[in-house]
């Protein structure tokens, strides 16, 4: 097995053929999936096939994980994916301007969204439907924006969660500003204290605010966990397009820990994102982890992967889908019968049916709104052009054309 | 080069990746990078399948980092090559600013003119495909306000192939503004490589009450006013600058001199907008003494792009703003 180590330069005055130097693309695709072998640098506690693995490091994370709560995140990831569903199907019926589907992504962010306290802060990039979940930030506010009724449809402060941020990269350097601010306000240095946790992409590992971001972090031991879900495509590159190195690995450059968790597998994932956010919050951040996870379904409803992936590379996924491990998990040792299911089935359904019925009832937006919300108070130019523009509008409910 | 040209209808889009596929047919110099643009084709299919026909060597996905784009393009061209990058929404060249105002824009004057270059930025411009206010954006004023750089805004099929080739063959860091809504139209453009040149406005209509100028997707808007207007007996000339920078001032000034008036229109918010140039330029001009109505910019509003799609068309001038921004100019002055 190649691993980064191997890729060592020769000493100086070695020869120059250094072929050891640089990886073959078979190295780094090797290098950057190692993990779907289950290598050893993958935290996993729950199996695809749901058998529970012991973690001498991550086990005392989730020991209150008992089987209600352990059916509590089946629900929360059954409901988020049933919420996926619809609103992908909203969007093809023309009810939403795009939607951005998590379809396979739903460990990762409950597990990563039940990990934070009431007063930790959390950025998302615009695929985190499953932590906004978890910070009670409504189905119904997300849908807004992407019927294009509403901007931000929530308070960030109240929800403890950041707007979505759709440039890429962008949300990295807020978050590093706002746990430095953390830090530097005293919420940090002990069980008691606050952390923030940070969303993107595998392809926002490229930008430059996210390099910036891990500086500012590291430079001011900001309580920031940076979590990046791989979820092995940026659009139509995968991510050797844009790493030599396993992503977790590039923490060390920065000075802090890197991990990387199965990111389809929720119990991992609130394990070690808990012991990230701990880690922060008594004051030895910033930390990050990698969620190695799959993008099951378009990157948007804009979005064609079979233009550039081959159906084999998804089938295999399915067999690690994040849901039914914990299916598995709960059926084979008891922990949940089959009402059980069929109440959470029966659950979804109902909850599918009040999105659909809120989407297509959300009253449009007042025309002249437009003109609100640029500045923080009302604008002279702007007032003039609401006038202007109310006038017109008044002009066509006289021509009766409206 | 021949005198006939095979002209036949294709898409605004087929017309950029036509040119493209020239250059780099004629050129070995040629290369495109940036995001998608390989088997995806590009975002908007722009780049298609050109990576099928001319490699991966030569059409480059690159990671996810739009200053990395431009900044190897810079230094590519400064190597001798002839890169053309793709930003994928003109709205991201501003992750990339610092390589196009400091670096590419810069060069070849800080060098004291010893290094070139002959780079050109693609990127997709404008609103109305409901891409809300960070991809919807029309930022041409920022490029033209720096010397150094040209700028190209094509308004037709032919536009879209001639002006990339032309800005292609230039010696100078090239930004081509391509509009998203553009892409799918048809219109007829030569199947040779034919040039637009640089500088060179185009006299898209001709009338005797006043003169539009537009750029982007409002010259086809100006164009369908000045049919409606003609119903009116409002004859309207229309001029598509093509380039913004270098502007062709001089057929905007002799029509505005013909017509007396001049309506000014773009996608692009009103304050510090590139037509607040034109105006200027006109009132600066020897036009001024036979204007016959004050210069009236018609402009987004001073709003970002919203998300909602009613208020996004609220947003830029449409078709009956046109009509009667002209007809208020001709009836009242
Ligand atoms: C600055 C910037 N460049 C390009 C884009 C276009 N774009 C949107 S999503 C995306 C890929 C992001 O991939 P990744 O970070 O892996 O996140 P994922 O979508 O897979 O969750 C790109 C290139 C953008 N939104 N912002
Ligand atoms: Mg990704």
């Amino acid at each position: 097995m190649s691993s980064p180590e191997q890729w060592t330069h020769p000493q100086p005055g070695d020869s120059s053929a250094a072929t050891a130097a640089k990886p073959t693309p078979e190295q780094v695709i090797a290098g950057l999936r190692a993990t779907s072998e289950g290598g050893a640098d993958l935290v996993q506690l729950l199996t695809p096939e749901g058998e529970r693995v012991d973690s001498p490091e991550f086990d005392r994370y989730v020991t209150d994980i008992d089987g209600a709560r352990l059916r509590s995140l089946f629900r929360d990831m059954t409901l988020v994916r049933r919420f996926d569903r619809e609103a992908n199907a909203l969007q093809r019926q023309g009810q939403l301007g795009i939607w951005v589907p998590l379809l396979g992504q739903e460990a990762a962010q409950i597990g990563a969204g039940r990990a934070l306290r009431p007063m930790d802060m959390a950025f998302p990039s615009y695929r985190e439907h499953g932590v906004a979940w978890c910070r009670n930030v409504s189905p119904q506010d997300l849908l807004g924006i992407f019927r294009c009724s509403d901007h931000s449809g929530w308070d960030p402060v109240a929800a403890r969660f950041h707007p979505y941020t759709i440039v890429i990269g962008n949300q990295v350097l807020n978050a590093a500003g706002y746990a430095m601010g953390q830090r530097f306000d005293g919420h940090v240095g002990d069980d008691d204290g606050e952390a923030t946790i940070c969303f993107f992409g595998d392809g926002a590992t490229s930008q430059g605010d996210v390099h910036e971001g891990f500086v500012w972090a590291a430079v001011y031991d900001a309580p920031l966990v940076f979590f990046c879900q791989n979820n092995q495509w940026a659009i139509s590159e995968p991510t050797e397009r844009q790493s030599r190195l396993p992503l977790y690995q590039r923490a060390q450059g920065y000075g802090f820990p890197g991990i990387r968790v199965d990111g389809n597998d929720v119990l991992a994932c609130l394990a070690v994102t808990r012991w990230a956010l701990d880690e922060c919050r008594t004051g030895n951040g910033p930390m990050l982890i990698e969620a190695f996870t799959y993008r099951m379904d378009a990157h948007t409803t804009t979005d064609d992967p079979t233009r550039y992936r081959l159906s084999d590379e998804l089938e295999a996924w399915k067999l690690k889908d994040p849901i039914e491990r914990v299916r598995a998990y709960l059926s084979r040792n008891g922990l949940a019968d089959n009402d059980f299911f069929e109440e959470i089935a029966a659950e979804a359904d109902n909850f599918a049916a009040e999105i659909r019925d809120f989407c297509v009832n959300m009253p449009d937006p007042p025309p002249d709104r437009i003109f609100s919300e640029v500045y923080a108070e009302p604008s002279p130019v702007l007032e003039a052009q609401r006038a202007e523009y109310l006038s017109y509008l008044d002009g066509f409910v006289g021509a009766g054309e409206r | 080069m021949t005198a006939t040209t095979d002209t036949r209808e294709i898409t605004y889009a087929e017309a950029v990746r036509e040119a493209l596929g020239q250059a780099m047919e004629s050129d070995d110099r040629v290369f495109l990078f940036g995001e998608d643009v390989g088997t995806y084709g590009g975002a908007f299919g722009v780049t298609g399948d050109l990576v099928h026909r001319f490699g991966e060597d030569r059409v480059r996905d690159t990671p996810i980092s739009e200053l990395g784009i431009v900044g190897a393009a810079v230094g590519a061209a400064l190597a001798g090559m002839r890169p053309i990058v793709e930003i994928q929404f003109s709205d991201f060249t501003a992750q990339a600013m610092d390589q196009i105002v400091n670096q590419a824009a810069k060069i070849h004057f800080m060098l004291g003119g010893a290094a070139e270059v002959p780079m050109v930025l693609r990127a997709p411009g404008g609103s109305g495909t409901g891409a809300a206010a960070q991809h919807s954006q029309s930022l041409e004023a920022w490029f033209a306000h720096i010397p150094g750089l040209k700028v190209v805004m094509p308004a037709t099929v032919a536009d879209a192939k001639g002006l990339l080739l032309a800005a292609i063959d230039d010696p100078n860091p090239v930004v081509v503004l391509e509009h998203k809504l553009l892409y799918k139209q048809s219109g007829p453009a030569p199947q040779e490589a034919t040039r637009t040149p640089l500088g060179k406005a185009a006299v898209r209509r001709t009338g005797t009450d006043l003169t539009i100028v537009a750029t982007g997707v409002m010259v086809s808007r100006a164009l369908e006013a000045a049919e409606q207007l003609a119903a009116e007996g409002i004859t309207a000339t229309v001029v598509d600058p093509r380039t913004l920078k270098p502007l062709d001032e001089q057929t905007i000034v002799d029509t505005v001199t013909a017509t007396g008036r001049a309506l000014l229109v773009q996608e692009a918010p009103r304050s510090g907008g590139f037509m607040s140039e034109v105006s200027a330029m006109l009132c600066d001009s020897p036009a001024f003494g036979y204007l016959r109505a004050p210069v009236r910019r018609l402009c987004g509003l001073d709003v970002p792009i919203p998300y909602a799609p009613q208020l996004e068309r609220a947003a830029v001038p449409q078709v009956p703003d046109i009509v009667a921004e002209a007809t208020k100019l001709v009836r009242e002055w």
